[in-house]
């Protein structure tokens, strides 16, 4: 098909002459995995407050957790994006609204991303964290209860201890789909990982080189990825423990 | 100590309890029997307020339980409660297990709380048990952990829910002699077991349970020789059967 194939295009210096093409690509992988860390962290924290609160007896609390879970997790989470980036600044106070939008562009783009891919994993992580309370055995809380905790710290000393080890694979495939999702956030501007495969591709004229590159590194991440949730899993694990499913 | 005066309960339309009636003197020992789902489970929670009751008064200690001004979590830190399912909690080794609550409720020094812990390890027989995991012990052995957890709260009565029918049989006599110890020393204890023959060890008075009603309320002496309903005669023929 005549293709010609060029690895060498990556140490080329790059068309603003102050990187090579590979260069490009690594910075797209430190944004791809700044956003996804800072994401998944503020996803997790979010996600373990509502998960919570689906689960107390307080019919307006719980009521509130489960319109945050379907209102996050049933909208496309592009147009989320959109919502964070184009019309959430225009919602501000006129002030506020005036200093963001003066501000750099990539703090923009970076902050819209990282809210959007929060708030959306949150209320998936939020529905692991319910399922994780809800497959203890029920007398555990009881028996926290019994011994003089109160609601607050049986959930903190017994429960969300054992919930969140029983969630540890579902939590990684959730990690893994922030990372996946995080290439939705090149269509606003964002230079992540997809996004500087999309410039290398139009500077270069090598799809195949810039695509089998971030194929690679979209792979590597995951790998490490699952490598560490791995390893958390195992530091975690209770010895003698049965499963409760 | 335990003052049970007329509570009833509903589950929507189902009345699980009607109108009971009893009391645990300090240092008294009660066993509470009767058939399964005949509310005894449901009367010795709401004991400590882990089930909500409509009707009547309990109070433990001088304090009343279904009054909104009572702080439950103060109350059953000085209650103790063993289940029929232990219930230690799994990620915690028994050493943990039996501090937590001393640390985390009762606001005591690392040191004292793991003092006390291992001074009632030892007493239960488990001394060199502290750093294992729940998981790693026999179900004789947990049901014995989690009753030295509830013992180091210093609590002023104990209530215990079928401590030993999670039991292998060969299990059941090491609970309950760590149990008729402790009755011996005149811990106050409200007991729902169908072990007979340690209700007529330790037992001050046996009440028997049907359908939500306290039906007997007698001295051990006089439940076990002559009950006086038909229902409490028919339900011991056929535990002391076998
Ligand atoms: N959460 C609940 N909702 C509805 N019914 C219940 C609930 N808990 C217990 N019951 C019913 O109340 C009755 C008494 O239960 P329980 O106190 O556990 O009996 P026991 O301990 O004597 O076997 C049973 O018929 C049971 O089905
Ligand atoms: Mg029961």
């Amino acid at each position: 098909m005549g293709y010609h194939w060029n690895w060498g295009v990556f140490l080329q210096p790059s068309a603003t002459g102050s990187d090579t093409y590979l260069g490009w690509m690594i910075s797209g992988v430190e944004m791809t995995v700044a956003l996804s860390l800072s994401a998944w962290v503020i996803a997790l924290l979010l996600g373990a407050v509502v998960g919570v609160l689906r689960t107390v007896p307080s019919n307006v609390l719980s009521g509130f957790a489960r319109a945050y879970v379907e209102l996050f997790r049933n909208i496309p989470l592009l147009v989320q994006l959109f919502i964070w980036y184009f019309v959430l600044p225009e919602l501000l106070p006129v002030s506020l609204g005036n200093a963001y939008k003066q501000s750099n562009p990539v703090v923009q783009q970076f902050l819209s991303a990282m809210l959007c891919l929060a708030l959306f994993t949150s209320a998936r992580v939020a529905e692991q964290v319910r399922s994780g309370i809800n497959s203890l055995p029920r007398g555990q809380k009881n028996a926290a209860l019994a011994i003089g905790f109160t609601l607050p710290q049986t959930y903190r000393y017994v429960m969300l201890p054992m919930a969140f080890r029983l969630i540890v694979p579902p939590l990684t495939s959730e990690f893994l789909n922030i990372l996946k999702n995080s290439a939705v956030c090149s269509t606003i501007g964002l230079l992540e990982l997809t996004a500087q495969g999309r410039q290398l591709l139009d500077y270069t004229a090598q799809p195949y080189e810039s695509f089998i590159a971030v194929t690679l590194a979209y792979l590597l991440l995951n790998t490490v990825v699952m490598f560490g949730m791995r390893w958390v899993e195992a530091r975690m694990r209770v010895p003698g423990y049965i499963g409760s499913k | 100590m335990i003052i049970i005066d007329n509570v009833s309960k509903r589950y929507g339309d189902f009345q699980v309890l009607t109108d009971c009636t009893t009391k645990v003197g300090k240092g008294e020992v009660v066993v509470v029997c009767g058939p399964s789902g005949s509310g005894k489970s449901t009367l010795i929670k709401c004991v400590n307020g882990l089930e909500p009751f409509h009707r009547g008064e309990i109070k433990v200690n001088g304090v009343s339980v279904g009054d909104p001004k009572t702080v439950l979590a103060k109350l059953r830190a000085h209650v103790g409660m063993v289940f029929q399912n232990f219930e230690l909690f799994p990620h915690m080794t028994i050493m943990e297990n039996l501090t937590v609550a001393q640390l985390k409720v009762l606001g005591r020094e690392k040191a004292e709380a793991e003092e006390r812990g291992k001074q009632l390890l030892d007493r239960v027989g488990l001394g060199a048990q502290a750093l294992k995991y729940p998981g790693q012990l026999s179900g004789g052995q947990q049901q014995r952990v989690a009753i030295a957890r509830a013992l180091a709260m210093d609590p002023v009565c104990m209530l215990f829910d079928e401590p030993t029918s999670a039991l292998d049989p060969e299990m059941i006599n090491e609970v309950l002699d760590v149990m008729t110890e402790l009755a011996q020393e005149g811990m106050t204890m409200m007991c729902v077991t169908h072990e007979m023959g340690f209700a007529r060890r330790v037992a001050h008075r046996v009440v028997f349970m049907d359908h939500g009603c306290i039906v007997e309320d007698d001295a051990k002496e006089a439940f076990f020789a002559h009950p006086s309903s038909e229902r409490a005669r028919q339900f011991l023929a056929k535990i002391l059967h076998h």
